[in-house]
């Protein structure tokens, strides 16, 4: 379980974040929506303890500062929107720090298995020995994937998963993650600017607005006209296919 | 090639160069003190060397940069400063009998305390970003040097003279008690630094994916900063500013080992660098019998590649 209560974050006199309190349950996947500027990426950052805010965060009842670095990256890893590696390093070195918090440099039998599993479920078994800078974007996203996957934590971040990633790989990697929900009991946040992924495979839906907290809801809740004209200011049709509710902005 | 092929190949390498820097044109007699001469000269070298690569290396993995060298923390200034200002103020007479050592201990006690100051604001409670603590290194550098040229108007011409002699790295007055507890010291950080190479690879990854795998990037940095102050200080005060090398050999040992594994960096760095500084010193004394301090042909010799690396290939 996840607990949030009243996250602030400040960058001088605006308030990117503004008294947000909530939890989130375990076994569940939680997408956050939002406009841009919402205030997603910094609640997520924040509880991933790469930004230091006001307010108590806390991971299965304890407070998240208050665990040893090491410790934490066994339960909880995050993936950032742009991560810029300068380093000259093979996808398989990459994915392979993820089990930095467990063997540090030195990768067990276990281990190397876990890495090259977390490879091929990212469809990256071809590339494994490429340098990330002779990949596309996309590519890269999905290897930064697989290290998340790879350093196997219960409590999963992430932070747009499915930027720059064609259809087909974004609907994998919704499907693994649901997996890994269902499966492996592991608890996925994650915030996606395509609102039809979130509708298809969140649990829950927490939508912001502005900084704050505007729903925290089972995911059919959310996906209606009236919340969503109140979230992103625009009419957005809903519309059911196979069961699942769709949104129709485009026009 | 393999990077441990090519860590043994310069093993050689440097093997051959110290060899010849001992034994190449060996006058008749006093051998004995000849070779006792050549050997702390080339542990100056080595220790400088080590000393330099290391701390240039750790510098750009902690700030993520491949282009900086730890003198944008102005330490080189300061030491010019803090000679300049010992001269301005005792006078050669007073100096000359304060020693080598208080000299030495001074001037990297100054450095030092200087470093913690402005490292103080990047941990401190109003957390600075990196980039504005280098930038504010570097206008204090500017700063002390300016300062030094001014005292160095002052000065007496014949106190100038000795105050310039150590405005650029040199190897042939090295004082033996200050390199045997340099070495001490370089080689005390470089056996503790093996235990922390695979963090230093993971602090290469960035900030959020180190916090990320667990790494307390705060602390880490720490430590490494204070490092290569204590290595920087060091190096400067034991044979003046030859911080331009570290560039030189870090951007070098990328080149031929392209990895992100500190425990093959640090040592093919090292060991260019002490190639580098032998063989160049060779070169200077014994064929060119130049009387020109070495780094100004590292200077020289560095700025070209680094140039020229730059307009051919856009990368360093």
């Amino acid at each position: 379980m996840i607990t949030i209560n009243h996250a602030t974050k400040r960058y001088g006199s605006r308030s990117v974040v503004n008294d947000v309190s909530l939890s989130i349950g375990e076994g569940t996947l939680t997408t956050l929506i939002g406009a841009n500027g919402a205030g997603k990426s910094t609640l997520l950052s924040l509880v991933g303890r790469l930004l230091e805010g006001e307010g108590e965060f806390l991971l299965e009842g304890k407070r998240i500062d208050r665990y040893p670095s090491t410790e934490l990256a066994k339960r909880l890893s995050m993936l950032r929107q742009s991560n810029h590696i300068t380093v000259r390093l093979t996808v398989a070195e990459l994915v392979g720090f993820g089990r930095f918090p467990y063997s540090r440099s030195r990768l067990t039998a276990a281990d190397r298995r876990i890495v090259s599993e977390a490879i091929e479920a990212m469809d990256l078994t071809n590339l494994s020995g490429k340098y990330l800078d002779q990949l596309s974007g996309g590519e890269r996203q999905r290897a930064s994937i697989a290290m998340i996957i790879a350093q196997d934590t219960k409590y999963i971040l992430l932070d747009e998963p499915l930027n720059n990633l064609d259809m087909a790989h974004s609907v994998h990697i919704m499907k693994l993650l649901r997996t890994l929900v269902d499966e492996r009991g592991k608890t996925v946040i994650l915030v996606l600017h395509d609102i039809n992924f979130a509708s298809c495979y969140s649990d829950a839906i927490i939508a912001m607005k502005d900084g704050t907290l505007v729903y925290h809801a089972p995911t059919d809740d959310v996906i209606t006209p009236d919340a969503l004209q109140q979230i992103y200011g625009m009419e957005i049709p809903v519309c059911e296919h196979r069961g699942r509710r769709f949104c129709l902005y485009h026009l | 090639m393999q990077p441990r092929h090519t860590l043994t190949i310069l093993v050689i390498l440097v093997a051959l160069s110290a060899a010849l820097f001992l034994f190449y044109q060996l006058p008749g007699g006093a051998v004995a003190y000849i070779l006792e001469r050549r050997a702390i000269k080339l542990a100056a070298l080595i220790v400088t060397a080590v000393a330099i690569a290391i701390s240039t290396s750790i510098f750009q993995t902690v700030s993520g940069n491949r282009i900086l060298t730890p003198s944008i923390l102005g330490l080189d200034t300061l030491y010019l400063l803090v000679q300049t200002l010992l001269m301005f103020l005792l006078g050669a007479k007073s100096l000359a009998m304060m020693g080598r050592i208080s000299d030495f201990l001074l001037s990297v006690a100054v450095m030092i305390v200087f470093s913690l100051a402005l490292f103080s604001l990047l941990f401190g409670k109003h957390t600075m970003p990196l980039t504005m603590v280098l930038f504010l290194g570097m206008v204090f550098g500017q700063l002390f040097g300016a300062l030094a040229s001014f005292f160095q108007l002052l000065i007496d011409p014949n106190e100038f003279l000795t105050v310039q002699a150590r405005m650029f790295a040199s190897f042939n007055s090295v004082n033996t008690a200050l390199l045997f507890s340099s070495s001490v010291i370089v080689a005390a950080i470089a056996c503790a630094l093996v235990f922390f190479l695979d963090i230093l690879d993971v602090l290469s990854l960035g900030r959020e994916s180190a916090i990320t795998l667990g790494v307390d990037h705060r602390r880490a940095s720490r430590l490494f900063l204070i490092i290569v102050a204590i290595l920087t200080a060091i190096a400067t005060a034991l044979v003046g500013p030859v911080t331009f090398l570290g560039l030189l050999v870090v951007s070098l040992a990328r080149q031929i080992a392209p990895t992100y594994r500190h425990s093959i960096i640090l040592p093919t760095s090292c060991l260019l660098s002490m190639l580098f500084l032998i063989v160049g010193q060779l070169l200077f004394e014994r064929i060119f019998h130049f009387n020109t301090p070495i780094s100004i042909i590292i200077n020289f010799a560095g700025g070209i590649y680094l140039l020229s690396h730059l307009i051919l290939r856009g990368t360093v």
